[in-house]
């Protein structure tokens, strides 16, 4: 039945090389934690891309319930956290996911550099990497206002802060991220949640799909 | 050409390279047991990604995500501290070097040198070799970067008052406080008024509500203050009688326990 279906479509679309390409290689020796114990190391990008996934998938529920709106915003993470079935959970899931993510990612990078993985012919991987890490980074950083509770606002406000401090195009820099050039209030936790849901999701898949694709045509490294 | 299901695939398609002494060698090309991505290698990853799953849903059942108090941007005496992983920058600029009129030192240069350096260390470092014993300089920089953040974000953790953010931040449970009652009255024309706040809840002292300390101790707090490594974090306070400080700590530590 399954086969006759995949069949149906196979013939019409040829999608048959499209999951080859994806799933159709091998798996050198190197990088298999099977044979060799120590080509742990080599999970670490996986994992990354495993926590960005449950990010992904947890923040989507999150937003069921979230108000991404000074007077509401509070109550709500408040709610969620003690009312709602499971809320617990899937807000834990969000916030330490958030945590995990930037220790794989770093961990990542340090296996990538230390194994000199960069060099001819993946420069251009490893630029993609870098920004996906900086994408993480500001990730993490706009989240964490989200809550709208004390520790939020006040380390939001210091972030700002250095962001202004920017030669020539801080003071551009903050008004855009704060909506204000002095209020850091209603604004810019609208804009926080639209930067955190929208603009940098939409950048992370992007280069995470420019990064799987040239993993793709390049294979992994070879061994040291 | 026999396209769909039948089709023949010869390795898997990767960019032809062309043979230069720096590009390292296909990994095709070492002898080795290799292993089929899908489904051998994909159902392994499976199992571990299962295993993560578990540990990482026990860690979030078991520690609940904090919640402090919602926001209050008036609240002025707030010391902000931002997520862990950008503790190594905000202590950067607690230096002498980086703060003040260095600031951009701190904010700007430091953070974007590293930054660019490492976007651009394919170019920066451009020799055939690959191990990081053979290559020195981009390996010492790598870990000299390292040892810093972790240094940094270590003097950033031990300099930082965790009791102090812990009670600055906490949520306030609005407890219906009697303001008829004896005690109360004691408490407002006494100087407690003043930092503990109207209703209890805090200001510049912590809030009264929930303090899980017997009477005699909130006695003794209110008479001796508060001496933390020689910082006087409350200082000694009541000046009236014996009867009346009893029927105030009696009245302050009895406030949580009503429900």
């Amino acid at each position: 039945m399954l086969n006759k279906l995949y069949d149906w479509v196979d013939e019409r679309l040829d999608i048959t090389p499209i999951w080859r390409d994806i799933a159709d290689h091998e798996v050198p020796e190197h990088v298999n934690p099977a044979h060799h114990f120590s080509a742990f190391v080599y999970c670490f990008g996986g994992l990354t891309f495993f926590v960005t996934v449950i990010q992904i998938l947890s923040g989507m529920f999150l937003t069921m319930y979230y108000v991404p709106d000074v007077e509401n915003a509070w109550n709500s993470v408040y709610y969620l956290q003690n009312e709602v079935a499971f809320g617990e959970i899937v807000r834990g899931m969000h916030h330490w996911g958030a945590s995990l993510v930037i220790v794989m990612i770093f961990l990542h990078t340090l296996r990538v550099f230390f194994t000199g993985s960069y060099k001819k012919p993946r420069e251009l991987n490893w630029m993609v990497g870098v920004m996906l890490f900086g994408v993480i980074l500001g990730l993490g950083f706009t989240g964490y206002l989200l809550p709208w509770d004390m520790k939020a606002l006040f380390a939001t406000k210091v972030g700002i802060e250095i962001a202004a401090s920017v030669p020539v195009i801080g003071e551009y820099i903050k008004i855009l991220l704060a909506g204000d050039d002095t209020i850091l209030g209603a604004q810019t936790l609208t804009r926080f949640f639209a930067i955190h849901v929208f603009f940098l999701p939409a950048a992370l898949l992007g280069l995470m799909g420019a990064h799987f694709i040239m993993i793709r045509k390049q294979g992994i490294s070879g061994p040291l | 050409m026999h396209r769909g299901k039948g089709m023949k695939f010869v390795g898997d398609s990767r960019v032809p390279a062309l043979r230069k002494p720096n590009i390292p060698k296909d990994y095709s090309e070492y002898p080795g047991k290799t292993e089929a991505f899908y489904p051998n290698f994909l159902l392994k990853e499976w199992l571990i990604g299962a295993v993560f799953l578990i540990g990482f849903l026990i860690l979030t059942v078991a520690h609940p995500s904090p919640l402090e108090a919602q926001a209050d941007p008036t609240d002025t005496g707030y010391i902000p501290l931002p997520d862990w992983y950008f503790l190594f920058l905000y202590q950067l600029l607690k230096y002498e070097f980086a703060s003040g009129p260095y600031n951009i030192v701190g904010a700007i240069i430091v953070p974007g040198l590293a930054f660019t350096a490492l976007l651009l260390a394919p170019f920066l470092d451009p020799g055939p070799e690959r191990r990081p014993i053979k290559r020195p300089l981009p390996t010492a920089f790598m870990l000299l970067a390292l040892s810093s953040i972790v240094y940094l974000t270590w003097e950033s953790v031990v300099n930082h008052d965790w009791e102090a953010a812990e009670a600055q931040g906490q949520i306030v449970e609005e407890v219906a406080i009697d303001k008829e009652s004896e005690g109360y009255q004691i408490y407002a024309n006494a100087t407690c008024i003043n930092c503990h706040g109207e209703n209890l809840e805090g200001g510049v002292g912590p809030a009264l509500v929930t303090t899980e300390k017997t009477a005699e101790e909130i006695a003794e707090i209110a008479v001796n203050g508060i001496t933390k490594n020689d910082v006087v974090a409350m200082p000694p306070s009541w000046t009236g009688s014996e009867e009346e400080l009893a029927v105030l700590a009696e009245f302050i530590a009895t406030l949580g326990d009503e429900e």
